[in-house]
């Protein structure tokens, strides 16, 4: 039931971290909290909606469950990360603006991060495939027709 | 003198003093560097931060700052709805100045006035409208004090983001203007407001203002909040709303990084410096804790059966024969669902308490929790700050409760408390299941000439409003506050009378106490009325060998109505049906009084492989003047997908000892795989006042589901959840 913190390492956004955890705690919670990351939600802890979602070596996963202690040899990319050094936005994110994909916003992370990856290893992915790869994405608000219209877009623009 | 009781019974019941140092605290290695979310952290905990003004005045709605910017200050929340850019608009408008330059402050009791609930579509029609007449009276109160200054006429002069401008382009900026005063004069009665025509940004689909912010990850959300010296908490709750809890192991207190438990009769939580050691505590705690069971819940298996067997009775005949048609539809509980877990932040200091809430009545709140603690309302500040949407009444008042539970258990420091999924589905409360029987008969030219609707339904607000028997958390507590009861039927008759013209029309309902929880879901009693209405609709069509939509019109006496109609007509005239598809619609006047809409839907069924496909949604609406054209389509679209989940997927399940659904595996909602595309045309009709659409949708989706079901397969749906009904469990 006691578990001790450890010294762990962490690359974030291009940025190394040596963070005192305990190392069972699930990288949402370390990101959230240690490394005040507000992009990757909590929204059930359970795998099931991907409110959590970040990236690992170019994977979207779920960092709900993910033991912070399972990833210090990845890179990790958060939704804060994803812009260029001068501010401007990359073409999911900017897709989602000019789409307004959004309505409460609080799935929007997971979205995006699911979209980046996606495009990251297949651009041309048609509309099924697209579907699939945010199938694990809850939306509540019924954006989901509007996020499927931005990650098109963003396919143009990324042509 | 209850109450003081109460009180003191809590500060007792789990004590800590530590001092309370939050400003200028020093910093733990884990404290987190405060986040401000703007002006939402303003954590100082006096109740009011200047005396406010009276409604009648401009500030009390619109200020100018320091920095010359114009700050719209309104008592209703953003949810997601898109409160903030409409009010960027209208008062952006009668300022000319660009809405991306207003700022915009929500509910908080220590800033704002009280304008009760944000709910039932009604931001737009009345607070926005007060923010349009405060925003006028503005502009035409700093031209006459800019006139006075340059001895001119006011008419010559005009405003600019900058501040006033005269025909020579000199311009006085507003606060040079003010002077270090406020806008602090009376909205007069008959304000000029500015011609329509010369409207440069409401009617028009600009962007929110908090998307961007979302977008590159920034704090938003209560969520997101990180107070100085801030410590996390989690609840144990009961498997069942009235178990009563019997031990638990006390050994959880010398966890890692616990710093308390609070028990109070079977209000139980833990509190520790971080989170994951919070959620770790209240893992053993749950595991540990041992409940004396509480009142079993029904078995039920249909709840048109249940509903009709333990509601008030129908004292009419039975349907009569002949011309006459016939039928019975239900509705199962449903959930709000909020992809966010509801979540607060609450410090007390012995005397004065602040709560960050993401409530809908952020005065009503601090009503009720004043009732709760004893902690009198002058001494309370609400904040409002954006949560995940919430689609009507979750669990955002009752996670506030709690919160101020713990933190007056915990005096000193502020206490963040995330609900967790499973408090969330578990606890949230629903919306009612409801029964819904008609009989029409038709005259030889196939019109409707008699109706008879009968709708059984438990009520549909248990809104806190001053009664801490409506927080949950105060209902748990060792000396419980007592729940007054649902409200009969309340807010389930929303639409119960046909919006058509019907020589005799005959509605009554009927209230049943149901088994959980409910209360306040977008649109209330209408969807599942209009669910049945428009159903019923499409059966007596068939019935008259009409096209469905020509009945409708048939039976429309208001213009307004066949306008959407016709309109959607035209959409959809060529559209293809497969075979194995099928093409349904539906209509309803939201209320009978709001927005106008019209749906379609296509959706293509496998009845061999159980799977139900929406393959595109269609809305025609008309909600008076649009604001902003591209909100209303986004509302509309989402309230088409969130009601074919509803009406697809959807139900509460439990069985005799505790709910069920308790995550997303057991409470199944829309995915991707079966998402429709969406297509919304707005007519805009600037010419009238505009009208809440924020919940039209609900009602007419998800009939026009079941009718297109029915078009696909030939199966008349008329018991929900639709999957289940036709594929099993
Ligand atoms: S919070 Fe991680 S999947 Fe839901
Ligand atoms: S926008 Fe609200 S949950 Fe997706």
């Amino acid at each position: 039931m006691q578990s001790s913190k450890t010294s762990l390492q962490l690359s974030v956004n291009g940025q190394q971290y040596t963070l005192d955890v305990d190392p069972e705690t699930p990288l949402l919670y370390v990101l959230r909290n240690q490394l005040q990351k507000n992009g990757p939600k909590y929204g059930c802890g359970y795998g099931q909606c991907g409110a959590c979602m970040v990236l690992l070596d170019n994977q979207a996963v779920m960092s709900c469950l993910l033991p912070v202690s399972a990833v210090t040899d990845k890179e990790i990319v958060t939704i804060d990360g994803l812009a260029a050094i001068d501010g401007s936005l990359h073409p999911i994110q900017q897709a989602f603006i000019d789409e307004q994909a959004a309505q409460c916003g609080y799935c929007t992370n997971g979205m995006i991060m699911a979209s980046v990856a996606l495009l990251t290893r297949s651009k041309d992915a048609g509309e099924e495939e697209i579907r699939q790869a945010l199938q694990t994405n809850l939306c509540r608000c019924g954006t989901q027709s509007r996020v499927l219209r931005a990650v098109k877009q963003a396919q143009e623009s990324m042509q | 003198m209850k109450n003081i009781a109460r009180r003191e019974f809590l500060l007792k019941s789990g004590y800590l003093s530590i001092g309370f140092s939050l400003l200028g605290c020093t910093q733990g290695s884990n404290a987190a560097t405060p986040t401000p979310l703007g002006e939402a952290a303003d954590f100082s905990l006096d109740p009011q931060m200047a005396p406010l003004p009276d409604g009648s005045r401009i500030d009390a709605w619109l200020q100018v700052l320091e920095n010359g910017q114009v700050r719209v200050l309104t008592g209703k929340m953003e949810l997601g709805q898109g409160l903030k850019v409409v009010m960027q608009q209208v008062a952006g408008e009668e300022l000319n100045i660009p809405p991306q330059r207003i700022d915009v402050l929500i509910a908080d009791t220590g800033r704002t006035q009280n304008e009760g609930v944000t709910a039932g579509s009604r931001s737009v029609e009345r607070s926005a409208m007060t923010v349009r007449r405060a925003a006028a009276a503005a502009r035409e109160y700093m031209k006459q004090l800019a006139a006075k200054k340059w001895e001119t006429d006011a008419d010559a002069l005009e405003l600019t983001p900058e501040g006033v401008k005269n025909n020579s382009g000199t311009i006085l900026s507003f606060t040079d203007l003010l002077a270090g005063q406020q806008l602090d004069t009376e909205i007069p009665q008959d304000v000029s407001l500015k011609p329509k025509d010369q409207y440069q940004w409401v009617g028009s689909p600009v962007p929110h203002p908090d998307l961007e912010k979302i977008v590159r990850g920034d704090a938003v959300y209560i969520q997101d909040m990180r107070l100085p010296e801030m410590v996390h908490a989690r609840l144990v709750r009961p498997p069942v709303y009235d178990a009563r809890l019997q031990s638990r192991d006390q050994a959880i207190e010398r966890m890692p990084g616990v710093l308390q438990i609070v028990e109070n009769g079977s209000f139980l939580a833990v509190i520790a410096e971080e989170e994951y050691q919070a959620v770790k505590a209240a893992d053993a705690l749950q595991k540990s804790a041992q409940w004396e069971s509480g009142t079993a819940l029904p078995e039920v298996r249909s709840w048109a059966d249940y509903m009709l067997e333990q509601g008030e009775k129908a004292n009419h005949p039975a349907p009569a024969s002949g011309n006459a048609h016939h039928a019975i539809y239900s509705k199962p509980y449903v959930m709000h669902g909020s992809i966010g877990p509801s979540c607060a932040i609450a410090v007390y200091d012995e005397e004065r308490l602040h709560i960050w809430s993401h409530s809908q009545g952020v005065y009503n709140l601090r009503a009720t929790v004043s009732d709760m603690t004893g902690i009198p309302e002058e001494s309370i500040r609400v904040t409002g700050v954006r949560g995940s949407g919430c689609y009507g009444h979750n669990g955002a008042d009752d996670v506030g409760g709690d919160a101020a539970l713990i933190a007056v258990a915990f005096p000193g420091r502020p206490v963040r408390l995330q609900w967790q999924r499973s408090d969330e589905h578990q606890w949230e409360p629903y919306g009612s299941a409801m029964r819904m029987e008609l009989s029409a008969s038709l005259d030889n030219s196939g019109r409707i000439n008699s109706w008879r609707y009968d709708l059984w339904s438990d009520g549909h607000s248990t809104r806190p409003r001053g009664n801490a028997g409506n927080l949950i958390g105060a209902r748990l507590l060792a000396e419980p506050a007592v729940f007054g009861g649902s409200g009969r039927v309340g807010g389930g008759t929303r639409n119960s009378e046909p919006y058509y013209r019907i020589p005799k029309v005959d509605v009554s309902d009927h209230h049943v106490a149901g088994p959980l929880r409910t209360s306040a879901l977008r649109s209330l009693g209408a969807y599942a009325n209009i669910f049945a209405i428009e159903s019923f609709m499409d059966e007596l069509a068939k019935k008259a060998g009409k096209d469905p939509l020509d009945f409708r019109i048939e039976h429309s006496d208001d213009e307004r109505s066949v306008a959407v109609l016709e309109a959607l007509r035209d959409l959809i005239k060529s559209e293809p049906a497969a075979a194995g598809e099928g093409l349904g619609i539906a209509f309803s006047r939201y209320k009978n009084s709001a927005s106008y809409c019209a749906v379609a839907a296509k959706v293509r069924v496998d009845l061999e492989q159980k799977k139900i496909r929406p393959l595109k949604m269609w809305a025609v609406l008309e909600a008076g003047e649009a604001i902003n054209t591209d909100g209303l389509k986004n509302q509309t679209e989402g309230g088409m997908i969130q009601s074919a989940s509803w009406t697809l997927k959807e139900e509460v399940k439990f069985d005799t000892q505790e709910i069920l659904s308790k995550n997303w595996t057991e409470y199944p909602i829309i995915r991707y795989d079966a998402i429709p595309e969406t297509e919304v045309v707005i007519i805009d009709r600037p010419d009238l006042p505009p009208l809440g659409a924020g919940e039209s949708a609900q009602g007419p989706a998800g009939a026009a589901i079941a009718n297109a079901v029915y078009a696909a397969c030939g199966k008349r749906v008329r018991e929900l959840p639709i999957e289940r009904y036709l594929f099993g469990s």
